[in-house]
């Protein structure tokens, strides 16, 4: 990050905050699973912060995001309210989808973010036809579609980019390549060179970035949305990452050796970029004021979440669908 | 009214509605060159390859597009080409359209037709002949339609496509070309959904069909009519939500009951429309409840064999005299 030009220390600032929100939310979601507080499974960000907080610094509230079962960070990087995610997390009224998704589908399209999807590479087809839908309305907003590594081997990635690509669509797609797909290393599983080559034979110019280094993402993602508003159509970000914890709360990352982890947690994106402020000359008080007031924000929304009333009951059967109502079909 | 073909009436639909609002388009495959079964020919010249999109064989991202495209402001039209091949995007329907305005939590509609043909149709075999209805009527979310008429066709497409939940629409590829009149007006939407249609009256034995199965039961009724017997024929055109009120009125009358379906009887929806009868109208009922359907295999290629799995009307009249003569008193 040092060799970065021009780079601009309030936005780098900026990022540091945001990352450090990621990271809170993550580590109380995680305490809360594994306490019982949240009933369902979290799959945990934390490690990947940059990359939500480097592509969503250059997406508007009017953009629109698609996410994955790991996407809290992709959630608050575009602006979801955390209260309302951790109301949603321990099935509570207020909940950002009103205690209907979880953490596998927090959504608020308020600020673009069209949800969090349970099955892997699913929303790389949605991400494509929301892009269809911009050009048919001559919108001038972009999509920006997150994926993991394992969702390369999915037909969905090959269909849906395929789609993007024929249709000249104003997608990002994002793979966060953390190496590995639930608990198996995807290099093992995966034929070829991976998903930049993948892309690039679908017709979809495709970059790979170290998706721990804020600033590089933060450069490329802008270079890359800056093309897709030009009318360049889609593009492929591939950010190189680790997953710091096991793929849920409750899998310890038993099949990973210990050095592996401990050489994973010397690259952690919050910490570099705290290392490169101080290098760059930011005052540690300062750099530790931002941190704190990120996880101070946290706290206060995990406190007021945790003393929300349970959703009504009736809710249960509200939302199915209008034809054909279940509230109105009595069975 | 005019003489539409079932295919001209829904072709008709569909351009009236693209015509009437800007955000309704179709895609799928060959659609520029009219469709696999000529049902959109025409309507590139009218609409543009903008709003009449050809698109790759690709089926999970036709429908997952579609998914996508209807969450943000748009209300596309899928074909599929066969219903069959719809398997291929199995998860993009039950897993995305269906539940994505439940799943968060009321913020997304998901305003989409799926145009799944379907049915035996000249000597298709097993991977482009099948009647799947009975899966999506399990779903929560989605809604089914399964037109018999060129009438219902007009009509439940337009009710269809101005409906904000996702709706899987089924024709019958044996239908293309069956000839009816067909008002210059669609009925209204809200007058089409779980509202069905009586064919024929008649006290004596009640056969509930849908699809291509309500001409058979017509025909099985003008049989049964030359014996005496008086039928009544109910059309359920759709069959989620369906038409429980029409059932039950029926079978009060005639406390007997034949549903029959050209889809496989094991877990076909006669089993659901005989269930609810039993639960709900058990007294009414003077004799066992009758499924016809197919047996339990794969649809053979020759029409020797195909035959062997085809419900005619000859099978429903023998159900039906078979059920008046177990039971007189």
């Amino acid at each position: 990050m040092p060799n970065h030009k021009n780079i601009d220390l309030p936005r780098i600032l900026a990022h540091l905050r945001g990352m450090e929100r990621i990271r809170a939310f993550e580590e109380a979601a995680l305490d809360a699973a594994r306490d019982g507080r949240v009933t369902g499974a979290i799959h945990p960000y934390i490690g990947q912060e940059a990359v939500a907080v480097g592509v969503c610094a250059h997406l508007g509230q009017e953009d629109y995001l698609l996410s994955t079962h790991r996407g809290h960070g992709h959630s608050l990087a575009k602006g979801a309210d955390p209260e309302a995610m951790f109301r949603e997390l321990y099935g509570r009224a207020g909940g950002t989808c009103q205690g209907k998704g979880g953490s596998m589908h927090i959504a608020d399209f308020t600020v673009g973010m069209l949800g969090a999807n349970g099955v892997v590479a699913a929303n790389i087809p949605i991400a494509a036809g929301a892009a269809h839908a911009i050009h048919l309305l001559g919108e001038s907003r972009v999509v920006a579609c997150f994926f993991g590594d394992g969702a390369v081997n999915r037909g969905p990635f090959l269909e849906g980019l395929n789609w993007a690509s024929v249709f000249g669509l104003g997608v990002l797609f994002v793979c966060e390549d953390n190496g590995y797909a639930a608990t198996t290393r995807t290099r093992a599983l995966t034929g070829g060179e991976g998903a930049a080559a993948r892309a690039r034979s679908l017709g979809v110019p495709a970059e790979e970035v170290d998706g721990n280094d804020i600033g590089l993402v933060d450069e490329t993602a802008g270079a890359l949305i800056g093309q897709i508003r030009a009318g360049g159509g889609p593009r492929l970000l591939v950010a190189k990452t680790y997953r710091l914890t096991g793929h849920t709360h409750a899998d310890p990352g038993a099949y990973r050796a210990a050095e592996e982890v401990e050489a994973a947690w010397q690259r952690d994106p919050i910490r570099r970029c705290v290392d490169w402020l101080g290098t760059a000359g930011v005052a540690d008080v300062e750099i530790e004021r931002v941190r704190a007031e990120a996880r101070d924000e946290i706290r206060q929304a995990d406190r007021s979440a945790a003393n929300a009333p349970a959703p009504q009951p009736e809710a249960a059967l509200s939302d199915v669908q209008d034809v054909g109502d279940p509230q109105a079909e009595a069975y | 009214m005019a003489v539409l073909s079932y295919q001209e009436a829904g072709k008709r639909a569909l351009a009236a509605e693209m015509r009437r609002d800007a955000r309704v388009w179709t895609l799928g495959e060959d659609l520029g060159r009219g469709g696999v079964f000529g049902q959109y020919k025409g309507l590139i010249d009218e609409f543009g390859a903008d709003r009449v999109v050809d698109t790759p064989i690709s089926e999970a991202a036709i429908l997952g597009a579609a998914v996508g495209a209807a969450m943000t402001g748009t209300r596309p039209v899928v074909e599929m080409r066969f219903s069959d091949f719809a398997l291929c995007a199995v998860d993009e329907l039950v897993n995305q359209a269906a539940k994505a305005r439940f799943m968060f939590g009321g913020q997304a509609r998901v305003p989409m037709v799926v145009r799944e043909p379907i049915g035996l149709w000249r000597s298709s075999a097993a991977q482009h002949s099948q009647s799947l209805e009975a899966w999506y009527t399990h779903v929560p979310g989605l809604v089914v339609a399964a037109p018999a008429t060129p009438a219902d066709n007009q009509a439940l497409l337009t009710a269809a496509i101005r409906c904000d939940d996702p709706v899987v629409y089924m024709e019958h590829k044996d239908l293309w070309g069956l000839e009816g009149e067909v008002p210059d007006e669609a009925e209204a939407p809200d007058e089409v959904f779980g509202r069905a249609r009586v064919v024929c009256e008649g006290d004596a034995v009640s056969i509930v069909a849908w699809s291509r199965m309500v001409h058979e039961a017509e025909a099985a009724a003008a049989r049964l009519a030359e014996r005496g017997i008086a039928a009544e024929v109910i059309d359920l055109r759709t069959l989620w939500p369906w038409d429980k009120d029409a059932v039950f009125a029926s079978v009060a009358k005639t406390g007997r009951l034949i549903i029959a379906h050209e889809a496989v009887a094991v877990s076909g929806f006669g089993a659901e429309v005989a269930a609810t009868v039993a639960e709900h109208r058990f007294a009414d009922l003077k004799a066992p409840v009758r499924r016809l359907g197919a047996p339990r295999a794969p649809v053979p290629y020759a029409p020797a064999l195909e035959a062997e799995l085809r419900i005619t009307a000859a099978d429903i009249a023998a159900a039906a005299r078979e059920l008046l003569e177990g039971t007189t008193s």
